[in-house]
């Protein structure tokens, strides 16, 4: 008897959060669904008629599509190299016996918490600047020319913004992933005459590639719907140099005002999110003990 | 003889440790002492270091004539309300799951972080559509709520991993001593639960301020948070560079302190316990 009215309580505490999740997945997505098949403009309402698949083409075929999905790869992907490596390396390095260890986390860590809008536009004005910036400052003293960052290089640029507040994530994980590992084990190896290289291959690499696919999972769902950092930069150019998808979708949806294809744009989004999110299910999935 | 190669050791991966710190932490103090210079200073070349004549000017014009303080309101009460707000969901669900977990519970639980991976543009046009028709674009209750809901998950699942490492036996000793739930409640589970509890708040509070996909937009000049106030520093041109590090500055001071102090729940937060 005990045990079914636990459950029932058990239930009943379940279900707000269950219920909020459902509405918030649910209805906004099934919205976004039924606008991507009708012909939905916000500033002309023409009757919303049912246009099939014509959103779903217009948007595919749209050459600032290709464009944008290139895009979204080269950010995720080259942000994911730099914080991988880099975070293996300062993890690493973190984890020898150095002195003021405590203050040097607390230095790396810290651009993890500064928000986007704050880095992107201290980047973009103090360091990237072509005038003004630190950067150009430093080109001059090379007696190199001053580059243009976010309009010569804008993807690069972006690359730079975005892993420089991702690295202490990487770093932050790997490194508590570093100090679970058996250090008996490294010892005996060093005993038999191990080199330092063929230890790290062999013994740490293993033991930090579970929490490598973690972070190249998370942080794979955050780029992809990386925003903040390009709105205040670069606005998706020049041209659509560095628009990615999330951005494509936000300036086809409040810029011009197209519901219907920005809403394909965003079904696209969530079904190549979605991929993803298979691998990563089956990951913390396999962890899971309920 | 080993000692001092030891040493020499140290002493190496401590200034190579130093070094790399410092240039990853520079634009953070470089933002912190250009907020203390003049205008000209913030932009000469060469660049001054700390051999400029420092000045609190850029604090108190943005702090007079910027609408700072409003927007840090807005963050506090942004952040706060949808921290707490979603703990009231999320204590009760993940406390279920882990004390009386069915055969659903690992459904449910994976479900739940599924909706985490929804991406935000996916549902922006229906969002907005709904929030300007319910009168909630633009209001800070409706940020509340969207920030709320996108990250119960993360609540629930933080909340999961904690709850999970209660021992059950002692509850169940307890019974037998013949407590009374209410009992039961405040003198065992609420001091197990509650440093799980306020890592869960601290992390969320931390992941709403700094939140920047709903915040910019959802709201206009009113409501914003400070992620808003400090887009609005894309427009201008000019000397500006001193003022935007000391509105940059007062942005990020509060949530980085805070963040120092939550590094081990950040890791266990963001990975959803698959790395402790």
């Amino acid at each position: 008897m005990a045990s079914i009215r636990n459950r029932a309580t058990a239930q009943l505490a379940l279900s707000p959060a269950v219920i909020l999740l459902l509405v918030w997945m649910a209805v906004p997505l099934a919205m976004t669904l039924w606008y991507s098949f009708h012909d939905y403009q916000l500033l002309m309402p023409r009757g919303n008629a049912f246009l099939g698949f014509e959103n779903y083409v217009y948007f595919l075929t749209d050459p600032a599509f290709l464009k944008s999905i290139g895009n979204t790869f080269v950010l995720v992907g080259s942000v994911l190299v730099i914080t991988v490596a880099g975070g293996v390396g300062l993890a690493l390095l973190l984890d020898q016996p150095i002195y003021g260890q405590g203050i040097v986390r607390v230095l790396i860590v810290s651009p993890f918490f500064v928000m986007p809008t704050v880095s992107a536009l201290v980047w973009k004005n103090m360091f990237m600047n072509p005038v003004n910036g630190l950067f150009a400052w430093l080109a001059q003293v090379f007696g190199m020319e001053a580059v243009d960052w976010l309009a010569q290089v804008p993807l690069l640029s972006l690359t730079l913004i975005v892993a420089w507040g991702w690295l202490p994530f990487a770093t932050l994980i790997l490194l508590t992933s570093l100090q679970s590992l058996d250090t008996e084990q490294q010892e005996a190896a060093a005993m038999d005459g191990a080199g330092a290289v063929a230890r790290f291959i062999h013994i740490t690499l293993p033991h930090l590639a579970r929490a490598i696919t973690v972070v190249i999972l998370i942080q794979t769902i955050f780029l992809l719907s990386l925003f903040a950092e390009i709105f205040v930069t670069t606005n998706g150019g020049p041209g659509t140099e560095s628009t990615n998808l999330a951005y494509l979708v936000y300036s086809q949806a409040l810029l011009r005002f197209d519901v219907g294809s920005a809403s394909a744009g965003g079904v696209v989004a969530v079904i190549l999110a979605n991929i993803l999110a298979v691998f990563l299910m089956r990951l913390v999935g396999r962890n899971l003990e309920v | 003889m080993a000692s001092a190669t030891h040493d020499r050791h140290k002493l190496a991966f401590t200034l190579l440790a130093w070094g790399l710190a410092l240039l990853i932490f520079f634009p953070i103090l470089w933002t912190l002492l250009t907020s203390f210079k003049t205008e000209a200073d913030a932009v000469a070349i060469p660049p001054k270091l700390l051999g400029f004549d420092w000045t609190t000017e850029n604090y108190a014009e943005v702090w007079q004539r910027t609408d700072y303080l409003r927007h840090f309101g807005n963050s506090v009460i942004i952040s706060l309300g949808s921290s707490l707000i979603g703990l009231c969901a999320a204590i009760p669900a993940a406390w279920a799951m882990a004390f009386s977990p069915t055969r659903h519970t690992r459904f449910v639980l994976l479900w739940m972080l599924s909706t985490k991976m929804l991406p935000a543009v996916g549902v922006l046009v229906p969002i907005y559509l709904l929030f300007k028709r319910g009168g909630l674009l633009d209001t800070r209750t409706g940020l509340v709520l969207v920030l709320m809901l996108s990250n119960l998950p993360i609540m629930v699942w933080m909340l999961f991993t904690y709850f999970k490492e209660i021992p059950r036996d002692i509850l169940e000793a307890a019974r037998m001593d013949g407590a009374t739930p209410g009992r039961e409640l405040v003198h065992i589970l609420a001091p197990m639960a509650l440093p799980g509890i306020a890592s869960t708040l601290l992390l969320n509070v931390i992941l709403a301020w700094n939140e920047s996909f709903w915040t910019l937009n959802l709201t206009a000049a009113d409501t914003g948070p400070l992620t808003a106030f400090i887009a609005a520093f894309s427009a201008p041109e000019g000397l500006f560079y001193a003022k935007l590090s000391a509105a940059s500055t007062l942005a990020i001071a509060p949530i980085v302190v805070l963040g120092w102090l939550s590094q081990r729940q950040l890791v266990r937060g963001l990975t959803f316990g698959a790395v402790k």
